[in-house]
């Protein structure tokens, strides 16, 4: 059977696969959505905590026997705990001034831990084993489905709606947006703003960190896994505009589908369909697409 | 009267600093100093004090420089090589790619402000590296090998290197005094303008976009013509000169010797391309945890730069006199 | 007053500066023989050359006896990240600098590529063992670049040949996207039309890519035979294991391009058993080479690959004829080493060739089932031997200027 000349088993594969990197895209645009909204920096440690949340489940499947359902819990807290170190000593001083400077100095710590581990792990890559329960494949008869990636997918969108539906719907998450639009305001009123604001970026970090534990079966986890996501969540923020939490979860999760389905018409432009795609919205829509003008 | 006979008399020295450093940079070959080492940094340093021009004297962050040195590198290494140009016309075309993708991409990324206009710059800067991989003309991984000297103008052969490091000096020196006539020009002082206050700007009537776009293009084609003196120098381009850890390192070098001064650029370049050279043999990986420790050091605590913090320091004393 | 501090400030930073460039000075070297290796040291080629490499270098230079006519033999190495332009600049900086007299090029074509232009230029020995694409003793042969383990015409012929002999006749490619996946693809293309086999498609990874699902996915719906592997190293470990995680393995059978005994012992024998393979040398071949393997053993903890023999032998004869001949001039070496034979561990019967080409025997070998194998890696039964020039490029085929 074929989709315009296509067979439908590559058509799907392709789609599918197109789905789980939307995963990401979605999961980690929506953890700078938070970062960004919250502390006005602009988080490219993001894709380096991305990159140390896979580290920690390897290194705890290696050295200390953690399996891959604890790692989910285990690397989020981890690297989230770094996160708050990390807001705390270095990124409090940031934030009455120029935000390139937040940019720049979480650009330079993203350096720093790509380089600790590209000097401890070198930049071939670990593997990291499928758990077992999720191994193996299912034939949905016009195509053959790996079980873990399916999971994957169900997995992100699950975080995604928890996530959004705590700060869009939950007392927590209004005292959030407020701190945002108005952090003197929000303190007199009894809220411990600065506590809020670290903790903020710890779950962002833990974010990123999930995200990272999910994507180490599929991929090889290397100090540089980072890197060159962070820059396509990058469009992806941008295209989406920087608004709206759901408007990031869509926007991610779109953009893994078009790529996906360049892949199998046109796959030299994969790479790149994303950017083009930014640069037309921006054209049209500077703001993005579900951007509110400031 | 104090502010403006202090500012005199630091004029006044630095113009004097500068003709020491040189001094320095044209006896460096025959003092010792490996002249394809002296080469790279200059050509660094000329990158950076485009990016300067930007980030210093007009406060736009254009987080993905290094496309236009990459573009400008592989279309000079091509033209020289595989059609046969002279190296100052191939110069010349790397200097006017920077100008045309400068165009088009700041037209696109002009739209947004300030952090925006960053990720916009990396984003476009990432695609144009993705494209750069896959053009046949480019050899991809392999970059475009064997570009040959040639001869300047048929007259001067540049086999020689130097000849080659004197040329490439000439060109620097002329970089930052056109960076210098830049600054100091009416449209320089409109600049500064929009970099401390923007709104105010466009109350008093300037197009403010219009102006920007030209100070983005302008930097640009100097970076441009960084990358097109790198390939005819040292003979190849490659993908790590559109790389976005190049994008990086060119804002690290603006930063740590001065954003918004004339020499703090070239302070920049020289020391991380001398420390990536001391250091690469001996530590690997180290360099990379280096750099990024530099950049945390910075933005925390060293904001001005060596050159900034050195004319701070300068201005003070000049006050602290009764 | 303080006018004079800031222009002597200024001066120190100045200075300072030029301190920081003090290590680029230019020094020349007289009295030692300088042997470089420039390779991959910690990317997805480490494992087949890298720090082995270097290792089986070292060990020809003590088996000379550290020094030869009173002159001392020194060994430097770099990593060049598989990046061309690394490479090629660290290579013209040892010539310039260093007084490097012979550069051994490791593993990656373009670097290869790049070193050996930067050699001649310099007029400087250069030997390329790691990389594999014949360009270097074809299109861009030049006087001063032997290659001496393998390529990609060696490889075509051996695994293609025995592929489409065995059932395999219509192809698809995967393909490192860099100058030796091109030239391998293409060497194989040749071959398997030539044996009556026919080429479906291809499509091209980037090196070192980290997640090979969707080139797998657009193999398999071409529905060909059978899948060529045109990359190497860690990119054939990892197209590997995903094309078992795909179940691409079902409906194509895979043939490994370029395969290392490194590659089987990280695979496993369950995995790759049946899997063809060509060579240039093999641990287990003879006495001679089993008695050297267990030395290179010893020190690094795993069996030698055919490059790192390759290191060694060449290592080895270059020294033998600086030391028959009593200099290192360039020209004068390169001469006497293409007017002996090779007669080591590596090779016997082996001689340089006018395109600069090392002519010796190739083996085609097959991996052992897991049942068959006696020992720690006892990976492979040789199935086939190619005498001499059988394996390489003929005269009449090659575009090499020198070799009229």
């Amino acid at each position: 059977m074929e989709i315009f000349g296509i067979p439908i088993q590559a058509f799907m594969g392709q789609l599918l696969l197109g789905l789980v990197n939307g995963s990401f895209y979605a999961m980690l645009s929506l953890g700078l959505a938070v970062i960004f909204g919250l502390l006005g920096i602009v988080n490219f440690a993001h894709g380096a905590l991305y990159m140390m949340g896979a580290y920690v489940a390897w290194l705890g499947a290696e050295y200390a026997g953690i399996g891959f359902w604890w790692s989910l819990l285990l690397a989020p807290l981890v690297v989230g705990a770094l996160g708050v170190v990390i807001e705390r000593t270095l990124l409090k001083h940031l934030y009455k001034i120029d935000p390139i400077y937040g940019l720049l100095l979480t650009f330079g710590l993203a350096l720093i831990a790509e380089g600790l581990f590209r000097e401890q792990f070198g930049v071939s890559g670990q593997q990291y084993e499928v758990p077992e329960l999720l191994q193996g494949a299912t034939n949905l008869g016009f195509m053959i489905l790996p079980n873990y990636r399916g999971f994957v997918v169900f997995a992100s969108l699950l975080v995604c709606l928890v996530t959004w539906y705590t700060i869009e719907r939950t007392r927590l998450g209004s005292y959030l947006r407020a701190g945002t639009e108005n952090p003197s305001l929000v303190q007199a009123f009894g809220v411990n703003v600065p506590m809020m604001v670290m903790l903020t970026y710890g779950a962002g970090a833990g974010l990123a960190a999930l995200a990272g534990v999910l994507a180490a079966p599929i991929i090889q986890i290397t100090p540089l896994m980072g890197s060159n996501l962070i820059i396509v969540v990058f469009a992806v923020v941008v295209i989406g505009g920087m608004g709206s939490i759901l408007g990031s979860i869509v926007t991610g999760l779109a953009l893994g589908l078009v790529e996906g389905l360049t892949k199998v018409f046109y796959p030299e432009a994969s790479s790149i369909v994303v950017f083009v795609i930014m640069a037309i919205v921006l054209m049209i829509r500077p703001a993005g697409l579900f951007g509110k003008e400031k | 009267m104090s502010t403006s006979l202090a500012d005199d008399k630091i004029n006044r020295w630095s113009k004097i600093t500068w003709g020491v450093g040189l001094a320095l940079l044209v006896a460096a070959p025959f003092i010792g100093v490996y002249p394809i080492f002296m080469i790279k940094a200059l050509c660094f340093a000329i990158f950076a004090c485009a990016f300067n021009l930007l980030l210093g004297y007009t406060g736009l962050l254009s987080f993905g420089h290094a496309a236009y040195l990459g573009a400008a590198a592989y279309v000079t290494g091509w033209l020289v090589r595989s059609a046969g140009f002279s190296p100052e016309l191939g110069i010349l075309a790397g200097a006017l790619s920077g100008t045309v993708l400068g165009a088009i991409v700041g037209f696109i990324a002009i739209r947004r402000q300030g952090i925006y206009f960053a990720m916009i710059t990396l984003a476009m800067a990432q695609m144009i590296y993705f494209l750069w991989l896959q053009a046949p003309f480019t050899g991809g991984e392999d970059g475009l090998q064997g570009v040959p000297r040639g001869t300047l103008f048929g007259l001067i052969p540049l086999q020689n290197d130097l000849v080659m490091y004197f040329v490439v000096l000439a060109a620097f020196v002329l970089v930052f005094l056109a960076v210098i006539r830049i600054v100091h020009s009416p449209y320089g002082q409109v600049l500064k303008a929009i970099r401390e206050n923007e709104p105010r700007a466009i109350s008093l009537g300037y197009d403010v976009d219009k102006y920007k776009l030209l100070a983005f293009v302008l930097s640009t084609t100097l970076a441009g013509l960084a990358g097109a003196l790198k390939t005819v120098a040292l003979g190849f381009a490659t993908l790590s000169d559109a790389h976005w850890s190049l994008s990086g390192e060119v804002v690290l070098m603006t930063l740590l010797g001065g954003m918004g001064t004339f020499a703090g650029p070239v302070v920049g370049a020289f020391t991380i391309i001398g420390l990536q050279n001391f250091l690469a043999d001996r530590v690997g990986s180290w360099v990379t945890v280096i750099i990024g420790v530099i950049f945390v050091v910075c933005v925390v605590g060293f904001r001005r730069g060596f050159v900034g913090e050195l004319l701070a320091w300068l201005k003070r004393r000049q006050f602290g006199k009764p | 007053m303080k006018l004079k501090k800031l222009t002597a400030a200024c001066t120190l930073a100045c200075a300072a500066m030029l301190g920081a460039v003090a290590p680029a000075q230019a020094q020349i070297s007289g009295d030692t023989i300088k042997i470089g290796i420039i390779t991959d040291m910690s990317g997805l080629y480490s494992d087949i050359d890298g720090q082995g490499g270097l290792e089986a270098i070292r060990m020809a230079v003590a088996d000379m006896g550290g020094a030869i006519n009173g002159k001392k033999i020194e060994v430097v190495y770099a990593d060049h990240q598989n990046k061309a332009d690394v490479a090629a600049a660290k290579a013209r900086e040892w010539f310039d600098t260093q007084g490097v007299d012979m550069l051994i090029g490791g593993t990656n074509s373009g670097t290869a590529l790049a070193m050996a232009r930067v050699a001649a230029e310099k007029k400087k020995v250069f030997i390329a063992i790691g990389a594999a694409t014949a360009a270097l003793t074809n299109e861009q042969c030049n006087a001063y670049t032997v290659h001496w383990a393998y390529d990609t015409v060696a490889l075509a012929k051996g695994t293609g040949n025995a592929v489409v002999k065995a059932g395999g006749k219509s192809w698809y490619f995967l393909t490192a996207d860099y100058a030796f996946g091109a030239q391998l693809q293409n060497d194989t293309t040749n071959v398997v039309k030539a044996a009556g086999g026919t080429i479906v498609g291809s499509v091209k990874h980037p090196l070192s890519a980290s997640d090979f699902s969707s080139f797998l996915l657009q193999a398999q719906s071409s529905k060909a035979q059978i899948l060529g592997l045109a990359n190497a190293g860690g990119d054939t470990i990892n197209a590997i294991k995903a094309a078992n995680e795909f179940g691409i393995t079902k409906t194509m059978k895979l043939a490994g391009l370029l395969v290392f005994i490194n590659d089987i012992h990280s695979l496993g024998l369950k995995t790759t058993q049946g899997l063809y393979l060509t060579d240039s040398w093999y641990w287990n071949r003879d006495a001679e080479s089993r008695a050297w393997s267990r030395k290179f053993f010893e020190k690094m903890k795993r069996m030698p690959s055919s490059i790192q023999a390759g290191d060694y032998s060449a290592t080895l004869n270059y020294l033998q004829a600086v030391k028959a001949i009593g200099t290192d001039d360039a020209d004068k070496v390169l001469t006497k080493m293409k007017a002996t034979k090779i007669n080591d561990m590596f090779a016997k019967g082996g001689f340089i060739r006018g395109d600069g080409r090392m002519v010796h025997d190739m083996y085609l070998m097959q991996v052992k089932s897991p049942d068959k194998s006696t020992e720690p890696w006892d990976y492979y039964n040789v199935v086939q031997t190619f005498k001499g020039e059988e394996a390489w490029t003929t005269k009449a085929e090659s575009k090499c200027a020198l070799w009229k």
